[in-house]
């Protein structure tokens, strides 16, 4: 037993002490979402090691960073409504004016979202839509609609698979009726909560694991999805087709955002300005089939992205909105309704 | 007693009393530490009022235990009635880890039984078959698990070709393949348990009553049950209460279209929701509650035993 | 009594039922390994044979993250079951055999909360309560978390062996002038060794596969094959876990194989 110990404790001092470099930075990432070799490129050319940590969705990052672990990271990258809440939070740090050289190279359409107005916390990383996709094997109507969720044909009734996400649904709901996101207006509240218990009859399950793996296995003729996961979909062979409603469907954009009490600030600014140059961004665009927030990554991305019909909406497409970050007394009503949706 | 339910108070004897401080330390050092203190601070939690988006304000407030148990309309504003979702949620995850328990018996006592009287080399063997794939994630074996028993999955073009059923069988996505997951995600937790216990049994005892003309399944009532139901009760402790709060694999297979106890209390943790007071409050009922169910188990053994 | 009419060891049915609950517990491992082979991304759709997910665990972008974090899964499973089982032995001892007083039952209770408490809850507790005292997340944290809560899965097993062994031959052995420690080492432990390895194994899958706790007590840049995997799966499950998972059943099938074999070669002389 001691003998076992002392070899453990060996290797895990070894595991701790990787090779020391001139200075350091903590991300917390999600898992796959930014290739090696760009992180490589980074440390060699600013001598910088960097240390990853990772996490599995945007509330598990908000209740880590919560429970304490604000102040062992430099950047996180927080979905855009997550920006608002986070900065809301106080949870992070402000890009002050020229601290970032290359934010010249942020696209207009992305210099002042409405979740980081001026990106007074943040920089743009990738972006994509979620709507959902149908299997064009069991239904060959309009897909372009929401009825195709909340009020399906017979053919679909009992084959769809909602992401388990409240606000992936919620979002989808309002554009469905027409109400606000964030609506404080009781009737429409109501309505909506009626409209999603009528709905859930013709779900067959929630879930976002499998959000893809149920779509090409057939199990599912319907599945709520993210563009880059209807793709993958699409070319793993399922005959589905990724839908871009007339009500609207949802946008959504990650962002580099820098952490209060960061450790090591002006490497995570240097790593936010090496982000911003459209070689690198395009590497981790190429890698995870999204889409960048830059100006002049074109020359370096995978040409068959240009034309994947998941990031091409169609002219009849509505209008892509953020998910709205509500304010408590509103936020409390849309989790007793969630509550209701799945007691 | 609680303890009394796995540890069945008949054969203590005193051989080690002047040790016990030194024999109990090690485990209150850690357990009192790494869970003791925790559990003690969501238990003040539950008490606190909640911030929005996670987290406490520390001012006392009962408002969690109202939720649990008030229902006060959408809004917040009409009159105060009983509250059954959570009632309900909470009967529905004692139903299903019940009935995943008892499947968890009826496949793992045979097995350990088998384990068990093999000869003793291979014993080890056989336990590790047993183990083994659960070195696997679970994810992975749930993932895989639902592969198989889809409609148009290996399970039912099996059955469908041998003519068993003329229809697939839809498992997918009901209160049955709930009841499979959580089954398939503790399976040897049933079967270790009882393996150590029969191991121990004196095959003399059955030899004996069947000498008195009891019947193999006389002998396996009365006689070999009784001996190993320390092994028996220490193992469906081990499924029924973990199942509780489980909520991975009845969620992927069982389809999330309802609340389990343990979603419900991760989406206060880490959902939209954001409400720790009212996550820490249903934990400590849920604590509650199966403290009282062993409670129960635990009185109505002792009642048959004396 | 030899004489019986039939073999009272043997219920007719308990093989069968055991060969199913194999049945069970492999069939979608065979799922696993057979889409580890799959030439397409997809983990439902078969395309032929193809050994590029393998090829992709060694070489690929993450292969040194996957490589490291098997690596630590093992080393803090190995060590948490030890403990725990450690622990978990002189705690049972000291609760079926050492008479009865006021701490038995509540130090019974405090064994079994880790099991009450939903999972979420002690993590995000723990995260707060290393907090709280200052304590940096590591390994160390994740390891110490690990002992706790495999402490009750080690404990059952090994309080349900004790139960069946009467108190009768410790107690001839110390007449015989044994002292109390010879009497639980040379008496006690190695008629406790089926209960005590089958504590310890239960203690090591739970580590092994625990994700909700060692995710939140983990430091910056450690990953275990839980957290790896399910971050990975945000990405869309692809069959390089699969591989991942069949190979680690092929050193495992090794193992026990060799076990097999040895304890074969023992009982041959």
């Amino acid at each position: 037993m001691k003998k076992l110990m002392t070899t453990t404790a060996a290797a895990l001092a070894l595991t701790a002490g990787m090779a020391a470099a001139e200075g350091k930075l903590v991300v917390y990432h999600w898992f796959e979402y930014i290739p090696q070799e760009v992180l490589d490129k980074f440390r060699e050319q600013h001598d910088v090691e960097v240390v990853m940590d990772t996490y599995d969705s945007n509330e598990a990052l908000l209740a880590s960073l919560k429970a304490g672990a604000i102040g062992t990271y430099d950047v996180a990258v927080p979905g855009d409504y997550m920006v608002q809440i986070m900065a809301g939070e106080g949870l992070l740090d402000t890009i002050k004016d020229g601290e970032l050289a290359n934010k010249g190279n942020i696209l207009p359409q992305w210099a002042d979202p409405s979740f980081d107005p001026g990106r007074a916390h943040s920089i743009p990383y990738q972006w994509g839509s979620t709507s959902f996709a149908v299997n064009r094997d069991v239904f060959d109507g309009d897909i372009n609609t929401t009825d195709i969720l909340f009020n399906p044909p017979a053919d679909l009734s009992g084959k769809i698979n909602m992401l388990d996400s409240q606000g992936e649904v919620m979002a989808m709901a309002a554009l469905h009726m027409g109400i606000p996101q964030c609506s404080t207006d009781r009737d429409q509240l109501k309505a909506l909560n009626d409209m999603l218990q009528e709905a859930k009859v013709h779900w067959a399950s929630f879930n976002s694991d499998t959000a893809k793996e149920v779509l090409v296995s057939g199990d599912a003729a319907v599945g709520q999805i993210y563009d880059g996961f209807a793709a993958k979909a699409r070319e793993e062979g399922a005959n589905t087709e990724y839908a871009f409603p007339t009500q609207g469907y949802i946008v959504w954009m990650d962002n580099v955002v820098l952490l209060k009490d960061a450790p090591n600030r002006d490497n995570a600014l240097k790593f936010m300005d090496f982000l911003l140059e459209p070689e690198n961004i395009a590497a981790v665009t190429n890698y995870a089939r999204y889409v960048s927030g830059v100006d002049g990554v074109a020359p370096f991305l995978d040409p068959a992205l240009a034309t994947q019909p998941e990031s091409n909406p169609p002219a009849t497409a509505g209008e892509g909105v953020f998910i709205q970050v509500c304010d408590q007394a509103t936020q409390e009503v849309y989790d007793q309704i969630w509550t209701n949706l799945k007691k | 007693m609680a303890g009394g339910a796995a540890t069945g108070g008949s054969s203590t004897s005193d051989t080690y009393a002047e040790a016990r401080t030194w024999l109990l330390l090690p485990a209150w050092v850690t357990l009192g530490i790494l869970v003791l203190a925790p559990v003690t601070m969501m238990l003040i939690y539950s008490f606190l009022t909640k911030e929005f988006r996670g987290g406490v304000i520390w001012e006392f407030s009962l408002s969690a235990y109202d939720q649990f148990f008030f229902d006060r309309g959408l809004f917040g504003d009409d009159p105060p009635r009983i509250e059954w979702t959570y009632i309900q949620i909470f009967w529905r995850s004692i139903w299903q880890a019940g009935a995943a328990t008892l499947l968890s018996l009826v496949i793992g006592f045979p097995t350990a039984y088998f384990i068990a009287t093999r000869a003793p080399a291979q014993r080890t063997f056989w336990l590790f078959l047993v183990t083994i794939p659960y070195w696997v994630n679970l994810l992975i074996r749930t993932v895989s698990m639902k592969f198989l028993l889809r409609d148009q999955g290996p399970l039912n073009e099996a059955l469908l070709g041998i003519g068993i059923i003329s229809e697939p069988l839809s498992i997918v996505n009901t209160n049955v393949a709930v009841q499979l997951g959580l089954f398939y995600s503790y399976l040897p937790f049933m079967v270790l348990p009882i393996y150590a216990a029969v191991e121990r049994y004196n095959f003399t005892l059955s030899e004996a009553a069947a000498d008195l003309y009891a019947s193999r399944w006389t002998v396996l009532r009365r006689i070999l049950l009784p001996s190993v139901k320390p092994g028996i009760i220490a193992g469906c402790i081990l499924v029924f209460v973990p199942s509780m709060g489980s909520f991975l694999a009845p969620d992927l297979l069982g389809g999330a279209k309802n609340f389990m106890i343990g979603s419900l209390i991760e989406e206060q943790f880490k959902g939209n929701a954001g409400n720790w007071p009212f996550g820490a409050a249903a934990s400590m009922i849920l604590l509650t509650l199966v403290l009282i169910i062993l409670l129960i188990f635990a009185r109505q053994q002792s009642k048959a035993e004396s | 009594m030899s004489a019986s009419r039939y073999d009272l060891r043997v219920y007719p049915g308990f093989r069968a039922i055991t060969i199913l609950c194999l049945v069970i517990l492999y069939a979608p491992l065979l799922v696993v390994t057979i889409y580890s082979f799959n030439a397409s991304p997809s983990i439902t759709n078969w395309e032929g044979v193809s050994l590029r997910w393998y090829a992709d665990v060694f070489t690929g972008p993450e292969s040194g993250k996957f490589k490291l974090a098997a690596r630590n899964s093992f080393v803090i499973a190995i060590i948490a079951a030890s403990v725990a089982t450690c622990i978990a032995t002189l705690s049972a001892t000291a609760i079926l055999r050492a008479g009865k007083y006021k701490l038995r039952m509540l130090s019974f209770g405090l064994i079994s909360l880790p099991l009450m408490v939903p999972e979420i809850v002690t993590a995000v507790a723990t995260l707060i309560f290393f907090n709280a005292i200052g304590f940096d997340r590591g390994l160390l944290t994740i390891l110490l978390a690990h002992i706790a809560f495999c402490i009750p899965f080690a404990y059952l097993p090994i309080a349900a062996r004790m139960q069946g062994i009467e108190a009768t031959y410790e107690q001839a052995a110390m007449d015989l002038y044994a002292t109390r420690r010879q009497a639980f080492t040379r008496i006690l432990l190695p008629l406790m060794a089926p209960g005590i390895v089958s504590g310890f194994l239960l203690a090591f899958i739970v580590s092994l596969d625990d994700f909700i706790i060692t995710n939140f007590v983990k430091g910056a840049g450690i990953e275990t094959l839980p957290t790896a995997i399910f971050g990975a799966v945000k990405q869309g499950i692809k069959p390089n876990i699969m591989a991942i998972s069949t190979m680690l059943l092929g050193v495992s099938v090794v193992m026990v194989t060799l076990s097999w074999l040895i304890s074969r070669k023992d009982k041959t002389k």
